[in-house]
């Protein structure tokens, strides 16, 4: 166990070293630099004031030393310098990851919520109209790009309830019912998304245990249909569902980016769009770090889950 | 091996229309009375692609031509989905927006295919230190969300057509690469590749003459699934501004062009070319899932 967990966490430090070198090259790539998004505004610029400029902000030094500080200032937890905002990028992030977080839980949960029983009911009732229609709804909710769905949801609420959800951020402390009420419609729209992929890893699963021994032997006992299904092969079926839960979670971040821009919503991922379109390296560079360590300790997270869940699962030799 | 089967009727189906088998439509028919809704799928991407070949035949007015007498009209009467704020028609806009958004949508997802597809074939085969590395790049490239990754690149290369098909393309590749390698390792053990070894092959020859064919149906199986991914991909990106640039009319921009802003004075603006892409996306997924399932038979019933 404890050599499983050692090994798990080199091959994430490799895997996000080498993430590292992949965005540090892919941001030196952009054609457009900070100093040119700054000045833009400002007509024509002096040579001298753009080479202090450039200095300031150490972007005038060659790459791989502007690498290897950015690894140390990593290592040391500093997060550098927004260029955009001239305070630590730490400071500006920080009061934005609660938000994408509460909305990456809600969303996860209202997945959750309305996969998992649409894919038991479709698996039961498999090949029936009902079964049909579910799969087609579920494939609906993948098809449709969840910011749409949020620009529907919020124009529904404005036709007919005229009401208009809340342009700025209300924080929980402030108005606790408008707080709840601005994030239920966005994870709404991001969980309707997600339930997709639980409900059809919910329903192949299912599908696969109920033609087990075991629950040929539970109906033979006379276990009502509810015992058999929801206890007996639910248990064995959730292994691949959490496993795709974990993933998902992980990577709501790339459908709340756009999401979180459709509501408004201060968060990380509505960020790193500002940041990306502002040429904030520091920023852009830190937060995507940021999105690929929390992608590996999810998935560390469920594949320890995995083990706690089956102790048939052992790891390591 | 379950795989030989499965490589078998990829085989027979992909080559069917080629050869002069009698079986093409025969085939055709059955699928679409054993996959109704894979062959619903299939007729509204051939409509879509339709859509994309004849938008100048099918459009009503210019898409790009403004008209400032005409702004947020609503739909029916001359313009038929009405006009956006700078009274632009709505309809030819989406007319000429599936051209776009296919053009993104098949490009990317066929140059990402094939590049990953080409490292899985390699990977695969060659096996060992070779495969251990790649598979560990191929790690680092899918531990970003997809729209993240095609975020950053698209960024980094700045907004042109080719920029956002590259963008999107680069998240595929792993994915494809995992997928064809997986069909490979099976593949390479089987003893007609056994005999070709045995021949005295070169491994090049083996490896694209011999196993390359045989991954044909996995193959076609991962293009459908990442069409539609690709498709929200670009519409996403197009959204953000980092997408396909003016003056190509693309239906994620239209999206936030204004869209939002005008949305309750003129709700055409945002519901028309969601439900296009919306309707691509179905289509090409309804029409993957059921290949899946004819091509894929280690998958059937998932």
């Amino acid at each position: 166990m404890k050599t499983y967990l050692v090994e798990r966490l080199g091959i994430g430090a490799v895997t996000l070293l080498g993430m590292s070198i992949v965005i540090f090259a892919l941001l030196r790539f952009a054609p457009g630099d900070i100093v040119d998004i700054l000045f833009s505004t400002g007509g024509y610029v002096r040579p001298e004031e753009r080479i202090a400029i450039m200095k300031e902000l150490g972007i005038d030094k060659p790459y791989t030393a502007q690498y290897l500080e950015w690894m140390g200032q990593l290592l040391r937890g500093d997060l550098g310098k927004s260029y955009n905002y001239g305070s630590p990028a730490w400071d500006v992030i920080r009061p934005k990851i609660p938000v994408t977080l509460e909305l990456a839980v809600l969303a996860t949960i209202v997945a959750v919520l309305l996969g998992v029983p649409t894919g038991v009911v479709s698996a039961v009732r498999q090949d029936t109209t009902l079964d049909y229609v579910l799969r087609v709804l579920s494939l609906a909710g993948l098809s449709m790009p969840s910011f749409w769905l949020g620009m529907v949801i919020i124009l529904g609420m404005v036709t007919w309830l005229g009401w208009i959800p809340s342009i700025t951020y209300v924080s929980p402390t402030e108005n606790f019912r408008m707080h709840v009420l601005q994030f239920a419609l966005p994870a709404l729209a991001v969980g309707y998304r997600s339930s997709a992929l639980i409900t059809r890893i919910t329903r192949s699963a299912l599908l696969e245990v109920l033609r087990e021994d075991y629950i040929r032997t539970a109906w033979a006992k006379g276990q009502t249909e509810r015992a058999v299904v929801w206890s007996h092969a639910l248990k064995n079926a959730m292994l691949p569902v959490i496993t795709v839960i974990g993933i998902e979670f992980a990577f709501l971040i790339g459908g709340l980016i756009v999401t979180e821009r459709v509501f408004n919503l201060p968060g990380v991922a509505n960020y790193l769009v500002e940041a990306i379109l502002a040429r904030d390296y520091p920023i852009v560079q830190n937060l995507v770090m940021f999105i690929a360590i929390v992608v590996i300790l999810s998935n560390l997270a469920v594949d320890l889950l995995y083990g706690f869940l089956d102790p048939r699962v052992r790891y390591g030799g | 091996m379950a795989a030989e089967p499965a490589s078998a009727t990829a085989h027979t189906i992909a080559a069917a229309p080629l050869s002069k088998q009698p079986g093409a439509w025969t085939l055709l028919g059955r699928f679409c009375r054993k996959k109704p809704l894979g062959a619903a799928g299939g007729v509204v991407t051939v409509l879509i692609v339709l859509t994309a070949v004849f938008a100048n035949q099918l459009q009503t007015y210019d898409p790009i031509a403004t008209e400032a007498a005409q702004t947020l009209a609503p739909p029916g009467g001359e313009h038929w989905l009405g006009t956006d704020h700078l009274g632009r028609d709505i309809y030819s806009r989406i007319v000429h927006g599936a051209r776009v958004s296919l053009i993104v949508g098949v490009a990317s997802t066929l140059l990402g295919s094939v590049l990953g597809g080409i490292i899985g074939l390699l990977s695969g085969y060659a096996g060992g230190k070779t495969d251990l590395i790649t598979q560990r790049v191929m790690d680092i490239l899918q531990g970003l969300p997809l729209l993240v990754l095609a975020l950053v690149v698209s960024a980094a290369l700045g907004p042109s057509i080719q920029n956002v098909i590259l963008a999107i393309s680069v998240p595929i590749i792993p994915r494809a690469a995992r997928v064809i390698r997986s069909s490979v390792l099976s593949i390479r053990e089987m003893q007609y590749v056994e005999a070709a070894r045995a021949l005295g092959l070169k491994h090049a020859r083996i490896a694209f003459r011999h196993i390359l064919p045989n991954t044909v149906g996995p193959f076609i199986v991962l293009c459908t699934a990442q069409l539609g991914s690709a498709i929200l991909v670009e519409a996403a990106l197009s959204f953000l501004g980092l997408g396909v640039p003016e003056p190509y009319p693309s239906w994620g921009r239209m999206l936030s062009v204004s869209a939002a802003e005008y949305a309750q004075k003129a709700p055409h603006l945002v519901i028309f070319p969601g439900l296009a892409i919306s309707l691509a996306v179905f289509g090409s997924n309804l029409l993957g899932d059921a290949l899946r399932d004819t091509l894929d038979p280690r998958l059937r019933g998932a």
